[in-house]
């Protein structure tokens, strides 16, 4: 018999310590309660992470809804700059950013450039308009392996600062099922309560388009750091200037619906379109933070050489089609900047192209003549 | 009392509790966010090849400090779950960070740890595989979320209801007891 004042056994039999039926006793539950609180604390911490406990908060795949609303369903196809081509060729760097830049890229020599020409805009069979926003896309494959991709507008700047900007503007501009017409009250209700826009959009409609993809001047509009094997990290905002003359775009539209198109390989058989990458200097104290501002005119630009695009084949497996031309994959020697566009863009890029990935593919709307 | 796992061995796991669990929660947060996005996937992809290669470690370890034996006392079925729930964690280690890295492949996107520093595709591009990894990172990322909860769950069964000395064998004992 055990004395009533020796402390119990620390270990119970053996037979015993197994038995979930402990689980039913005092000392059981208490136990019980901590295994199933530090279970929940954990499954709530990962649930508020993932945005579970906010549904309504704007994420990447609302962004990407607001795109599917407004646009309609049109699956296999990019949300935004549904309608577009493939486009192949080289950039020929002089060496001249060398001194901002440690990146590859831009040392005397030539890479290997895709990419991809587009409409802005969702709807992939859309018709091509003389004052569309065009859109031009690259990826340089560097010699050891890292790429750098670009995505660039035709418009001086952005009309939006951030997500929640883009996300606002797309919504006022659907169309009301009823009406079958965007809402006019509702876009004025979106810039009275973004002044950015209203000034961005001045801009942009102060800036003449060009009659065509060939002599458009596509500008990268987000702001990134160049870095210099020194370390030093300086403010850019790059662009894609046309070697073809600027011809105004015309007035009204040809009946061909993909005349914008169709004018580029119709240029292109004349031999290969060029443009100068010219990369502005920031100051200290202009906005990298804010695509809907322009920089001073006066800022410095380098020409850092010259991209030549040699040919356009339609979108296909394995192409341009197949990728994400996401402006944070960048080389070392580029980096992003704090402009809030550029996390939203690579994150709403990000769902689209997976989206689009596992849909099933219809041929794009143009198809460039064989051997053109 | 079940002997103790070997000092780098508990190193290990504790590292690696600490990176997965940081982990899981980067990746959770980072497929809602639009503004945080990029800077997580920045730490995501690195992070996720520091697992892949401490997972090879720990693996390595596992030959030269085998686990301790569990309590004989312990019911049969009871250690059959315990083993096998350790090989899915031990899978899920090396196939999220493998899904992952195939997945960026499939998708021909630059696969950058840190600067010029980036990893060879390990498949070529084709987007229908893409569709496929991609969902299945994910699935597999909440598989792994839901066994370590196991697991954490039934360490703290061993802690507070069987005390058995399973739970001591992967932490600190108090002195007297070793």
């Amino acid at each position: 018999m055990p004395s009533p004042f020796e402390p119990p056994p620390i270990d119970p039999p053996p037979s015993g310590r197994y038995d979930l039926r402990v689980l039913l006793t005092r000392r059981g539950m208490a136990a019980g309660a901590v295994i199933g609180g530090v279970v929940v604390a954990m499954v709530a911490g990962f649930a508020w992470a993932g945005g579970f406990l906010t549904p309504g908060r704007l994420d990447q795949t609302r962004l990407i809804a607001g795109f599917e609303a407004a646009n309609g369903a049109h699956p296999g196809f990019r949300r935004n700059h549904a309608k577009g081509v493939c486009l192949s060729g080289w950039f020929d760097s002089n060496g001249a950013a060398a001194a901002l830049s440690k990146a590859q890229v831009f040392r005397p020599g030539r890479v290997a450039v895709f990419g991809r020409f587009a409409l802005a805009g969702g709807m992939p069979r859309t018709a091509d308009k003389p004052a569309t926003v065009r859109s031009m896309a690259l990826n340089f494959t560097l010699p050891d392996g890292e790429i750098w991709r670009s995505g660039m507008n035709d418009i001086p700047v952005f009309p939006v600062r951030d997500a929640r900007g883009f996300y606002e503007q797309l919504v006022a501009a659907t169309p009301d099922p009823k009406t079958g017409k965007p809402d006019p009250a509702a876009l004025q209700a979106f810039l009275k309560r973004h002044p950015e826009s209203v000034k961005a959009t001045a801009l942009i409609k102060a800036a003449p388009f060009s009659s065509g993809f060939a002599d458009a001047r596509y500008n990268g509009l987000d702001a990134f750091f160049f870095v210099n094997k020194a370390g030093v990290k300086t403010p850019v905002r790059w662009a894609m200037v046309p070697v073809d003359a600027f011809a105004p775009a015309a007035k009204t539209a040809p009946e061909d619906k993909n005349f914008l198109f169709a004018a580029l390989t119709k240029r292109l058989a004349a031999g290969p379109a060029q443009w100068h990458l010219i990369i502005t200097v920031g100051k200290p104290g202009d906005p990298t933070n804010d695509a809907t501002l322009p920089w001073p005119a006066d800022r410095q630009t380098i020409d850092a050489g010259v991209l030549t695009v040699a040919a356009v084949e339609a979108e296909a497996a394995g192409n341009c089609r197949d990728t994400n031309f996401d402006p944070t994959m960048l080389p070392a020697g580029i980096q992003p900047s704090d402009d809030p566009l550029l996390s939203a863009r690579s994150a709403a890029y990000s769902v689209s192209f997976t989206r689009r990935a596992g849909e099933p593919k219809t041929p794009s709307a143009y198809q460039p003549p064989h051997g053109a | 009392m079940t002997p103790s796992f070997s000092p780098l061995s508990r190193l290990l796991h504790w590292l690696m509790a600490v990176l997965i669990l940081a982990m899981l929660v980067i990746g959770i947060a980072m497929v809602s966010s639009l503004g945080h996005y990029r800077g997580l996937v920045a730490i995501h992809r690195p992070l996720g090849i520091l697992i892949l290669i401490l997972a090879a470690i720990r693996l390595i370890n596992r030959q030269f400090n085998p686990p301790p034996a569990l309590p004989r006392a312990m019911p049969k079925l009871l250690q059959a779950a315990a083993q096998a729930s350790h090989w899915v964690l031990y899978g899920l280690m090396f196939a999220l960070p493998l899904v992952g890295w195939a997945m960026l492949s499939a998708a021909g996107n630059p696969i950058v740890l840190a600067g010029a520093w980036h990893l060879p595709p390990i498949l070529a591009q084709n987007v229908a595989l893409y569709a496929v990894l991609r969902p299945a990172h994910t699935v597999l990322a909440f598989c792994f979320f839901a066994v370590i909860l196991t697991h954490l769950a039934a360490a703290l069964l061993h802690a507070l209801i069987f005390r058995d000395g399973v739970f001591a064998s992967m932490t600190v004992r108090r002195s007297h007891s070793s």
